[in-house]
């Protein structure tokens, strides 16, 4: 196994009722690099985000996770159809069952990867620290009765919690707003709040889908070096999509290209920017006016 | 935005009103049927269609003037005034609650028997809307059959008398348990899938459990019902001849038989689990489990991507309404003295969502005020006790279109700004 | 065996009457995804204002079987379409922005105010209509027989006409199209110049005017409804529209004729007393393994 990546994509296939929406995807991230899915609109990458989070269960290929000091297989967590071999195993019928049961996108986080969305998706009706805390749920006391008869242990617990929450508000330049509704704030401190929230889970891998979209260039900077410091200070290995390609270019150490749920060209910012396939993809095959990207 | 008001599209408006409320209440209430044959009431079908004529053109001129405006403004704005109070917030509660606990404790001594009853009736109602408002307010799940855990909770106290003698202190927690399985095995299943199908099967889940009571006459008694015991106070009796092999009250202290007294100790038990039910719920909203609920409420997918199992957590919620659901019957099959199904047919689902749904989805204190406003005032009023559902229905659909958070403000505890530490 | 036969050609015709309620649920939940839990009653309303047009026919002197059935079933179907339309414009409109439980809460509350009003109005004892269709065909099968009134063969007519029209309007005329647009993508719809809130106030008519067809149906063939009649039928379509695949209309149909089958079936073999139960039963039981029903399609979720 490389355990230098942190996660491999092997001939990754979706398909919608009869529309191919990914055939056959094969990248790897690098453990602490920051990449960047790319390409055309409708090209697949928000597919490949939700096959890799578990939002979309994957109908062909391989997704392996290597982090929190294990590996985990995303199609495995998300609960797969028995196997004839299964009915002589109990264990891998009893663990089959158990993901049938209870598995679900959320073991892909637990498993050490967190993820944002294209359009944001925040507790609007809690305020920003609730928002935070939520996303600790799985750190926290969550004993019924330490809770109810607030106990010290359960006391300490939520307190550590919050001053968990304050660290990222202040990483994220939040701590101003930290008691209004997340629904109430701007767009671009709805998508750093968001940002946050996910890193409340301990993540060691970070999806962002479109961190940038909306944001103006002042904003889109501050984002690059946040994006930065989660890269350098929290020891956090980041994957982004994004139309920005000025921000692309920037920031990332490896790029994918997806066009037509394919992966066309892989490599660093220098190749890609002079890539034809790609210059290609975006601008339409036919048309050769010349491109820097 | 103009201020004037534009009379013409008023009149317009009122007319089609008028002339939809025609055809609409026409047949069906401008013509009785009587048998095969029919008498008419022109006189009330003209009222009807005149009362909706005027309404429709004075929320056509409201709508128009300025005030009217700005509430349409606000309301398609979605503004429901969710606010987050300030860090160390003092609420008025810390004075209110100690005033209504002693009001609470003194009530059943000062009141007559037959305004004690209809006040256990209104607590076992706020027991009942606070079960639902954690799953349709907090959890944001929407369970039209709460009225079949009311009856295994009622059920469960009567048939565990007696087929296996359990009084009613053993049966409490007994029924809360069993309606909490209950909703983890109705619960489990269908809250795997979208969340509208949930309505629909909790409301066929309700309708199963009084299809069978009904129909199982050797286990259930069926229509006719079944015998539910008093609670006792160590021991001793509260009839007036010992009936669970105690002694009676009135007997062991030499006092004369108080039918009352039975009354007063139910009323006070009740008090007491509603206090113990009120402050868990009180505790359950600041905690994990209670964030996480509002939290799926919120955005589903959202919870998902941060590694919230949301199975698990919205079963949590249904299965804790249920089981207060459970004591709520236990405390009315005992209130009774005895149960049978037709206390538990929709409509009493329908009243239960009813005190949810004004006193605010998500508010405690609103959900304890519309729990009595809703069952006392048709006890108080015989008059309104025909338009009761009818009344319910309204107040759902205003309520939804006026205010669909309630008419309590919903808060939001602040927190205090501090050092943050990784 | 000819209990069996029996029962199935009794549970056709429950079953076609389910259908034509289901289609109201399955086309509402196709357009805006909400339960219309108000739609039993409206079905409970139609059976009402039958008895009404037939009081009033008689009243007049007008007793010719084809004349009155077609005049209840046209006033019928006019007055309920305008209570689908009313009943959409009050409570479900003004709530298209508002939060996922509040049309649902809404529908339960019209639902309430309906079966309240037909209460007040109309007394809480049950009513009744006159038989206006006699005779029975009896088949001999062996040495049974299987019968079939003339009301159920006229109720198999008129419900899978019924059924054929509603095709047709859906998918050869522009109003159909229109509906297929919006159903499809409500937004884009509207930018291409489609009046949504025109068309989703029409689907609301079409549904209540199956309901009304099915009211009239039932209503003649059973005799007597009260103002309750709405809501276990009402469980019952929905149960047949999910069995079908909500926002399927020929799903909407075959899951109303399949559950009135195995309905039938159920209470002729087994028991009568719980086919209700079996009923939700089932219900849960689709929902569980197969929710996107027979003909429905899988729901991906939008992330």
């Amino acid at each position: 196994m490389k355990q230098d990546n942190i996660l491999t994509v092997e001939h990754l296939e979706m398909q919608f009722g009869g529309i191919k929406a990914l055939n056959d995807v094969n990248f790897e991230i690098k453990r602490g690099s920051i990449s960047a899915l790319i390409g055309p609109n409708g090209a697949g990458k928000t597919t490949v985000f939700n096959c890799l989070t578990g939002f979309y269960k994957a109908t062909g290929g391989a997704i392996t996770l290597f982090a929190n000091g294990k590996q985990t297989r995303v199609g495995k967590v998300l609960g797969e159809p028995f196997q004839s071999s299964d009915y002589v195993n109990p264990a891998a019928f009893a663990s089959r069952l158990r993901y049938k049961m209870f598995g679900g996108s959320h073991l892909v986080n637990r498993s050490g990867l967190a993820r944002t969305f294209q359009n944001i998706r925040l507790f609007k009706e809690m305020s920003v620290v609730e928002n935070l805390l939520v996303a600790q749920h799985m750190q926290v006391n969550r004993n019924l009765l330490a809770g109810i008869f607030n106990t010290p242990g359960y006391r300490k617990a939520e307190s550590r919690a919050l001053e968990r929450a304050f660290y990222w508000l202040e990483v994220m330049d939040l701590v101003d707003h930290a008691n209004k509704l997340a629904g109430s704030m701007s767009y671009g401190q709805q998508r750093r709040l968001e940002i946050a929230r996910s890193m409340c889970t301990n993540p060691e891998l970070i999806c962002l889908d479109e961190p940038a979209a909306g944001l103006n260039p002042a904003e889109t900077h501050a984002l690059s070096s946040m994006i930065r410091v989660l890269q350098k200070e929290h020891n956090a290995t980041v994957l982004l999509i994004e139309h920005d390609m000025g921000m692309v270019m920037d920031i990332s150490e490896h790029i994918v290209v997806l066009d037509h749920g394919e992966v066309i060209a892989r490599g660093g910012p220098d190749d890609i920017k002079s890539n034809p396939k790609v210059i290609a993809a975006y601008l339409g095959a036919e048309d050769d006016e010349e491109v820097t990207l | 935005m103009s201020s004037s008001i534009n009379i013409k599209k008023s009149v317009i408006d009122t007319l089609l009103a008028g002339l939809l409320s025609l055809i609409v209440f026409g047949p069906v209430i401008g013509i009785l049927l009587d048998g095969y044959d029919f008498t008419t009431r022109p006189s009330l079908l003209l009222t009807m269609v005149a009362i909706v004529m005027v309404g429709r053109f004075a929320i056509s001129l409201f709508v128009q003037s300025e005030k009217g405006q700005m509430m349409l403004y606000k309301h398609q704005n979605n503004d429901d005034g969710v606010i987050v109070l300030p860090p160390g917030h003092k609420s008025k509660m810390v004075y209110i609650v100690p005033i209504a606990i002693i009001i609470g404790l003194v009530a059943p001594f000062v009141a007559t028997k037959y305004i004690l009853t209809v006040l256990i009736l209104g607590l076992i109602y706020v027991l009942l809307g606070l079960g639902l408002n954690i799953v349709v307010g907090l959890a944001g799940l929407l369970d039209l059959g709460f009225v079949g855990f009311y009856a295994i909770g009622a059920y469960g106290l009567s048939l565990g008398y007696q087929y296996l003698g359990f009084g009613f202190w053993s049966m409490l927690p007994l029924a809360a348990i069993m309606a909490a399985v209950a909703g983890a095995i109705l619960g489990f299943p269908v809250l795997r899938m979208h969340g509208d199908y949930l309505a629909i099967v909790t409301l066929g889940f309700g309708e199963i459990i009084r299809l069978i009571l009904t129909n199982w006459t050797s286990f259930t008694g069926g229509p006719n019902g079944v015998y539910a015991p008093l609670p006792t106070l160590f021991g001793l009796e509260f009839e007036r001849r010992a009936k669970q092999g105690g002694t009676p009250f009135h007997e062991f202290f030499n006092l004369p038989y108080d039918s009352g007294l039975k009354y007063v100790f139910i009323y006070l038990s009740l008090f007491m689990v509603v206090c113990a039910v009120l402050y868990i719920k009180h505790r359950l909203v600041k905690m994990p489990i209670g964030r996480a609920w509002e939290a799926l409420r919120e955005d589903e997918i959202a919870c998902r991507s941060l590694g919230l199992n949301h199975v698990l957590i919205k079963l949590s919620a249904f299965m804790m309404g249920a089981s207060t659901g459970g004591l709520a019957g236990v405390f009315f099959a005992t209130y009774q003295g005895f149960v049978n199904p037709t206390s538990f047919t929709f409509f009493e689902s329908a009243l239960i969502l009813a005190i949810v749904v004004l006193g605010g989805l998500g508010s405690t204190v609103g959900v304890v005020i519309a729990a009595f406003v809703l069952t006392v005032t048709p006890e108080m009023l015989r008059e309104v006790a025909d338009f009761r559902v009818l009344i319910f229905g309204l107040l759902m659909v205003v309520m939804m279109i006026w205010r669909p958070r309630g008419l309590v403000r919903i808060t939001r505890t602040g927190f205090a700004v501090r050092k943050g530490v990784a | 065996m000819d209990i069996v036969l029996q029962q199935l050609v009794n549970g056709l015709t429950l079953g076609s009457v389910y259908g034509l309620i289901a289609v109201g649920y399955t086309m509402v939940y196709g357009i805006i995804g909400m339960i219309n839990f108000a739609h039993g009653d409206v079905y409970m309303v139609s059976a009402y204002i039958t008895a009404i047009v037939l009081a009033l026919l008689s009243f007049f002197g007008i007793h010719s079987f084809p004349v009155v059935i077609l005049f209840t079933l046209l006033l019928t179907i006019i007055i309920t379409g305008v209570y689908g339309w009313t009943i959409e414009r009050v409570a479900y409109r003004p709530l298209r922005n508002s939060t996922r439980l509040a049309p649902l809460i809404s529908a339960i509350g019209m639902s309430l105010i309906l079966q309240n009003y037909v209460q007040i109005a109309q007394g809480a004892r049950s009513q009744g209509v006159p038989t206006l269709l006699d005779g029975t065909l009896r088949m001999h099968i062996g040495d049974g027989y299987v019968q079939l009134t003339y009301m159920k063969v006229f109720i198999l007519v008129a419900a899978f006409s019924g059924m054929g029209i509603l095709t047709y309007i859906i998918q050869k005329t522009t109003l159909g199209r229109m509906c297929r647009a919006t159903q499809q993508d409500r937004k884009m719809a509207s930018i291409l110049g489609i009046n949504t809130d025109r068309i989703i106030s029409y689907v609301f008519v079409i549904g209540a005017a199956m309901a009304a067809l099915a009211g009239v149906l039932i209503t003649l063939d059973y005799g007597s409804f009260d103002f309750f009649v709405g809501f276990v039928i009402g469980v019952k379509a929905f149960t047949a529209a999910v069995l079908g695949g909500i926002g399927s209309l020929p799903g909407a149909m075959l899951g109303g004729v399949i559950l009135g089958l195995a309905e039938s079936l159920f209470s002729g073999l087994v028991n009568t007393d719980y086919k209700d139960v079996f009923a939700f039963g089932l219900l849960v039981t689709i929902l569980i393994f197969r929710p996107s029903g027979l003909l429905g399609k899988p729901a991906v979720e939008k992330v």
